[in-house]
């Protein structure tokens, strides 16, 4: 009798650990729509989606980094080199200070997105070779690119014809049309972010649980000697897993550009905080070997729920960097308690 | 099965010198196939150094290893299974996070164009499993599995490798009787497939019962090979502990005072632990505790510390019941404790000599600013007193020899002034001179009026420094011994022990 009440304590409490990311967004989007019933509109929500969209393709990029027990500091500024880069290349050719005056016609988007991919994957890859064939520790190399990559951001963007450092800005229709458009569904809006976003998940989600360097990169977060004895090829997975990273930035980066409309040198700072908080909302946890992508998704989608939300309200700007800092905190607390080994 | 094709496995003159120790002269090991070959010793015997030897993990001095009538020479653990010979070890090796089946399949996963092919790795971990009549989900999450299962598990994959030879260390530590005899059947199925079994235990009627040969092994050197029915419990031990113990231990100056620690039906509160453990341990006394592996001396030792959580019981200092429950307490109460991992728990590597030894006792230095002048006295006094063989202090003390590296720490208790010292494996790792020290420093303590609780793999050491001696047995008390009833010159001594350890396994 007794042993079965505990029993049923104890699933109960991994039910709440299990489920807890679930609970506080259901909480969350409860509480503010008890608070102004107006809140869960349609157009609220896409609105959420779309905003959590680019920080989340961010996530998902970095979230295997922490799964192999490390992390990316560079993202953001990385992102905003990318972001540069595609706004150069999509200017309207119409516009008087464009980066490329020799531009007469548009280019076809192909070209910016692979610039924009080509300049994230040398970053990640440096940090990759960093990391893996050096030993250093993530924390240190990413923390030597992001400078690196700002500044030469900086030449990049001072480089135009004007010598000024002004920001990159009015990009051509086709380019605001794919990158920052609209999917009419009868009359509902989707913003074609959020499918981007979906798609490149849903892959994700193949890559992390169908293929072989999946399984190996939760192999070499969780123990790396047991993976090394198994013969899996540890420079290699590691390098891999950083090269996907350094691709979903460069996407990250174009899709950013034709959102913000305009690109300078601080496009992207601090970007690296949300995409980081929203793997760890998400259960990836620091220590390594453990994540999954719907969790990526829920901790980009929370995050944004949660700003959202505390704008929707009205609270005071500061109160709302308290409010998500004690969230963060709160969340990775629950999620450490699924793994605390007693003894 | 005859002798007269190649034998499977054949070790011949294996030599392996560490600094300051031979482990290894000219040890032998011969493994026919379809038979289970036991391997036995005491610890430090030289047991594990051979098989390191064999997948590679050491390199051999001299000696040759022939598999199959091939001269092999195995450069890693990898390339040993790639090559049919698998080991599983006593500390398994497994991405605890992951599956049964990717671990087991993991740097071969099978593929079906282009993705992993799960169906096929649960099918295939499904046909072992059935194959040998494990009955263990290939989709459970390995570290939520219990240790005989994750054995088992370990097992498996060596049969998915086809392996010929398979080792198995101290394989049924943490089994309970049922599961020994699961892995019993396991093991005859291997053999009925012409696959080789190295055996490493230390229990007795379970080598009896499942060897075809055992080897002897003491000191590092191969001492007899014999079928195992014509073996006793008996002549095996006296195979294992026969040899001379001249010169090896100080004489004993310690006396025994009154009673200054009580220890009340104890019992530790996380699982696999130990219960009901009560004891004394007089002024001045040193107080061994002896046990296989398995028997939970570590726990015992770190739950008096507060290092583990204690489920029940009373810890009596001087008639007054004290609050162990964390370290810090402990160590205000007059306990120290000598962990069993010198590497891992004992010394900051990064640091010094003076950083290693004043940081036990760091709050004795000032409330603010710490006294750089008592600091460095009281780790010239260590380093007098231990006689640590150090150029300065301000050596990293990773660049000291594991023996001076114990005084150091050691000497870091003794700043506490402790009343009650736990040392768990006081002399692991350290060469025969410098144990000789420890061995002075830990009877001189006794002498000065520390009382002294020692936990040894070694029972000639504990033979010979002890005043009393607590034997445990997978988890339980089996008796307490006394110097000069039960030991100490005393004919038989070590038979006593082994018989006690053996109680309740």
């Amino acid at each position: 009798m007794q042993q079965g009440k505990a029993f049923n304590r104890q699933r109960v409490t991994d039910f709440l650990l299990h489920y807890a990311m679930y609970i506080i967004l259901l909480a969350i989007l409860v509480t503010v729509s008890i608070i102004r019933p107006n809140f869960l509109a349609l157009g609220n929500i896409l609105n959420i989606l779309k905003q959590a969209s680019t920080k989340g393709i961010l996530a998902l990029g970095c979230a295997g980094l922490i799964v192999l027990a490390g992390t990316d500091l560079s993202i953001g500024r990385v992102m905003g080199f990318s972001a540069a880069v595609t706004a150069a290349l999509v200017q309207s050719v119409t516009y008087k200070s464009r980066y490329f005056p020799g531009m007469a016609q548009d280019l076809p988007l192909i070209v910016p997105l692979l610039a924009s991919i080509v300049i994230a994957v040398i970053f990640s890859l440096i940090n990759g070779f960093g990391v893996s064939k050096l030993k250093m520790h993530a924390f240190i190399i990413t923390l030597g690119t992001q400078l690196i990559a700002f500044g030469a951001n900086c030449l990049f963007i001072e480089a135009q014809p004007s010598g000024t450092a002004q920001a990159l800005s009015t990009f051509n229709q086709t380019f605001k049309d794919v990158a920052a458009g609209d999917l009419m569904l009868g009359t509902v809006k989707i913003p074609l972010v959020v499918l981007y976003f979906l798609g490149l998940a849903t892959i994700m989600w193949v890559v992390w649980n169908k293929t072989r360097l999946g399984k190996n990169m939760f192999a070499v977060g969780g123990n790396e000697e047991a993976a090394r004895v198994s013969g899996v090829n540890v420079v290699r997975t590691i390098m891999l897993v950083y090269l996907i990273a350094g691709v979903l930035y460069g996407i990250a980066g174009f899709l950013e550009a034709a959102r913000i409309q305009s690109v300078g040198a601080n496009t992207g700072l601090g970007y690296e905080t949300d995409a980081i908080s929203a793997c760890v909302i998400g259960g990836v946890s620091f220590s390594g070997g453990v994540g999954t992508i719907q969790g990526v998704v829920i901790g980009a989608v929370i995050l944004q729920a949660i700003n959202f939300s505390l704008n929707f309200l009205g609270v005071n700007p500061y109160y709302q960097f308290i409010i998500r800092g004690l969230i963060i905190v709160l969340a990775v607390a629950i999620d450490v308690r699924k793994y605390i080994v007693k003894k | 099965m005859e002798t007269t094709q190649a034998p499977l496995l054949e070790m011949t003159d294996i030599d392996k010198a560490f600094p300051g120790v031979q482990a290894l002269s000219k040890a032998r090991l011969t493994l026919r196939a379809g038979t289970v070959h036991s391997l036995m010793g005491e610890n430090g015997a030289g047991k594990s150094t051979l098989m390191k030897c064999l997948f590679g993990i050491y390199k051999k001095d001299a000696g040759t290893i022939m598999l199959e009538g091939k001269k092999v020479n195995f450069r890693d653990p990898k390339h040993a299974l790639d090559n049919g010979v698998a080991m599983v070890h006593q500390e398994l090796n497994q991405v605890l996070r992951r599956n049964v089946m990717e671990n087991i399949w993991l740097g071969r996963l099978p593929l079906k164009r282009g993705l992993v092919d799960s169906d096929r790795m649960y099918r295939d971990t499904k046909a072992i499993f059935d194959d040998l009549q494990m009955n263990i989900d290939p989709k459970a999450i390995i570290g939520r599995l219990s240790v005989s299962s994750r054995q088992m598990i370990e097992i498996a994959k060596a049969v998915s490798f086809n392996a010929k030879i398979v080792v198995l260390d101290e394989p049924t530590s943490s089994l309970t009787e049922k599961e020994v005899a699961h892995l019993f059947e396991i093991i005859r199925k291997l053999t009925a497939r012409g696959v080789g079994i190295i055996y490493i235990s230390h229990k007795m009627d379970e080598i009896l019962k499942i060897s075809d040969e055992v080897t002897i092994m003491r000191d590092g050197m191969w001492i007899a090979t014999r079928d195992a029915g014509k073996l006793t419990t008996a002549e095996i031990i006296r195979l294992m502990v026969n040899r001379e113990m001249t010169q090896r231990f100080p004489p004993k100056t310690n006396t025994p005072g009154n009673v200054a620690l009580q220890v009340k039906n104890l019992c530790g509160k996380y699982q696999p632990t130990f219960r009901d453990v009560s004891f004394d341990v007089r002024k001045g006394e040193v107080f061994g505790i002896s046990g296989l592996v398995g028997s939970r001396r570590t726990e015992l030792l770190n739950t008096l510390f507060g290092f583990y959580a204690k489920e029940s019981g009373d810890i009596v200092l001087h008639g007054k019941p004290v609050d162990n429950s964390q370290p810090d307490k402990a160590t205000r109460n007059g306990f120290s404790l000598l962990t069993e991992e010198r590497r891992a728990t004992g010394i900051f590597p990064q640091g010094n000599i003076t950083f290693n030894t004043i940081i036990a006792h760091v709050r004795a230095y000032g409330k603010l600013l710490l006294d750089g002048k008592k600091m460095n006295k009281d780790t010239e006094w260590v380093i007098e007193a231990l006689n640590v063989k150090t150029p300065t202090k301000r050596t990293l003390i990773r660049s000291l020899s594991g023996g001076n590296q114990q005084k150091v720490i050691i000497g870091r208790w003794l700043l506490t002034a402790p009343e009650v010292l736990l040392l768990d494996e006081p002399t692991r790792g350290i060469d025969v001179g410098a144990k000789y020290e420890i061995y002075s420093l830990i009877l001189k303590l006794a002498e000065e009026g520390k009382s002294v609780i020692m936990v040894s793999s070694e029972m000639p050491e504990l033979i010979g420094i002890c005043d009393r001696i607590l034997v445990m047995s997978n988890g339980r008390m089996a008796g307490i011994l006394e110097r000069g009833k039960d030991f100490g010159d005393i004919p038989g001594e070590q038979e006593t022990i082994l018989t006690l350890a053996a109680m309740y396994v």
